[in-house]
């Protein structure tokens, strides 16, 4: 087997105040996969994705990145690989416009000139913004600047996209349109998620992480069709939601 | 959300005002203000001058004088403080109607009116005329250390993210009832101003996380 895009063994984790976030976690991402990390509010999921990058460093066991341990002499270059984009657009997006905005990320990887120029300008394409690109990030509606927000990482040309709630806050057609550029995208994805449905639509594969483990790790339909799972997990499918009888793309 | 262009105290136009580079407005504010600021305050038809010097220039930038005026409200809090000079300075008292004013006071109040009153409309006019980018790149021309210029551009930035908290927060308040005219209820406004600076310090933070995670290194990439 190649080597894992995400590679993570016994990650432990407590924060200064003595709150153990992770027990040690064991996960795996191979290239190309689009995985759901799934688990109730409170379960790790941020905390988690904040070791992917290194902003946290885990207490015991280890995180890597296609073969690079995460360590503070490789931080760099393990944030160009994993590109994180936040929850709130407007925490992403800091700059006076959305060109200089996905310029961010290339320009502290030390790209100039027409090379930055062409990233800017193909990331911006892929989510349909590049038309936007000379406009202030807080003129855009929000499905757009959440657009944009996933633009100043692939600008970055990650190896794997993890997406914080996506979803959240965004209206059926923007939803439906950010997911139809996330599957036109060719890159590995880790899609942290309470939106269930949204979870099926986009991942073959999920992982439960409950209390700091990992709870469950299979095919997303599997997982969702499992009751007593899901239960013992506090998730919960919405409404009338049925994954034995949802289309799939 | 705002106008589709630029910030709430930017008019839109081409006029020549406008065009002009960003940093040629600023020195020549400057230059203007620390003028007024050295004119001698008796010297009434010079300042008379400065006035018809700014008409002149809001005629030719094509805004409109009631779109400057509605502006000029933010001296309010000055002017009162100027009016109050007469009554509370010493010295020499002379009648205006009815009234024994300091004579020494009129003269002070009437300075810093005048000379504050030219100071924000030739402000106003700057903000008017210039984008706040564009007046960011002249700070930057102008050799301003550029992490002063990094914090003013965050400023512009969230300033309508935090306006707009502000709002949601004042229209959860009034939903709920509360009213901001009666006194007993203003410790409410006094914790949501504080509630508002946490929000805003911690947006902060999440914002320097994002930051870090695109490769920032705590220098601004040129």
């Amino acid at each position: 087997m190649s080597v894992p895009v995400l590679d993570l063994q016994g990650v432990a984790f407590a924060y200064p105040d003595g709150h153990q976030a992770l027990h040690g976690v064991d996960l795996h991402v191979h290239q190309g996969e689009r995985v759901a990390l799934l688990g109730p509010n409170g379960a790790g999921k941020t905390t988690l994705v904040l070791h992917l990058n290194g902003i946290l460093m885990p207490g015991l066991g280890s995180v890597s990145v296609s073969g690079l341990p995460v360590t503070k002499e490789n931080l760099l270059e393990v944030r160009r690989r994993v590109g994180i984009v936040f929850q709130d657009p407007d925490d992403q997006l800091f700059m006076g416009t959305v060109r200089e905005d996905v310029a961010f990320g290339p320009k502290n990887l030390g790209l100039r000139g027409p090379e930055l120029e062409r990233r800017v300008l193909e990331a911006l394409e892929a989510v349909g913004m590049a038309e936007y690109a000379d406009r202030p990030p807080h003129h855009l509606s929000f499905g757009q600047r959440r657009r944009v927000a996933v633009a100043t990482v692939l600008a970055m040309q990650p190896e794997v996209l993890v997406l914080d709630e996506p979803s959240s806050n965004l209206d059926p057609a923007s939803r439906r349109e950010l997911a139809d550029i996330l599957r036109s995208l060719d890159v590995t994805v880790l899609l942290v998620t309470h939106d269930l449905p949204y979870a099926l639509e986009l991942c073959p594969r999920s992982v439960i992480l409950s209390d700091g483990v990992v709870a469950a790790d299979g095919p997303t339909a599997d997982i969702l069709g499992d009751e007593a799972l899901m239960k013992a997990h506090r998730l919960e499918l919405p409404f009338g939601f049925d994954p034995r009888f949802a289309s799939r793309p | 959300m705002g106008a589709p262009h630029g910030h709430k105290l930017h008019f839109h136009g081409h006029s020549w005002l406008h065009r002009l580079p960003a940093h040629v407005k600023l020195v020549a504010l400057v230059a203007f203000m620390l003028t007024v600021v050295a004119t001698p305050r008796d010297w009434y038809p010079v300042f008379a001058g400065y006035f018809l010097m700014l008409v002149a220039l809001v005629a030719i930038s094509h805004v409109p004088p009631t779109y400057l005026a509605k502006r000029m409200v933010v001296e309010v809090p000055f002017v009162v403080f100027a009016a109050l000079l007469p009554f509370v300075a010493t010295g020499p008292q002379v009648e205006v109607l009815g009234l024994s004013l300091s004579e020494q006071g009129l003269l002070g109040a009437w300075g810093l009116l005048v000379k504050g009153t030219l100071g924000v409309l030739a402000s106003l006019l700057l903000a008017a005329t210039t984008e706040p980018g564009a007046l960011l790149a002249g700070l930057e021309r102008l050799r301003m250390p550029p992490l002063l210029v990094q914090i003013m551009g965050f400023m512009i930035r969230y300033l309508d993210v935090v306006t707009d908290e502000l709002r949601r927060m004042h229209v959860a308040r009034e939903s709920r009832g509360f009213s901001a005219r009666d006194p007993r209820q203003w410790p409410v406004i006094a914790k949501s101003a504080g509630v508002l600076f946490i929000r805003s310090y911690e947006r902060g933070e999440r914002v320097h996380l994002a930051m870090l995670s695109r490769g920032y290194d705590g220098r601004m990439p040129r």
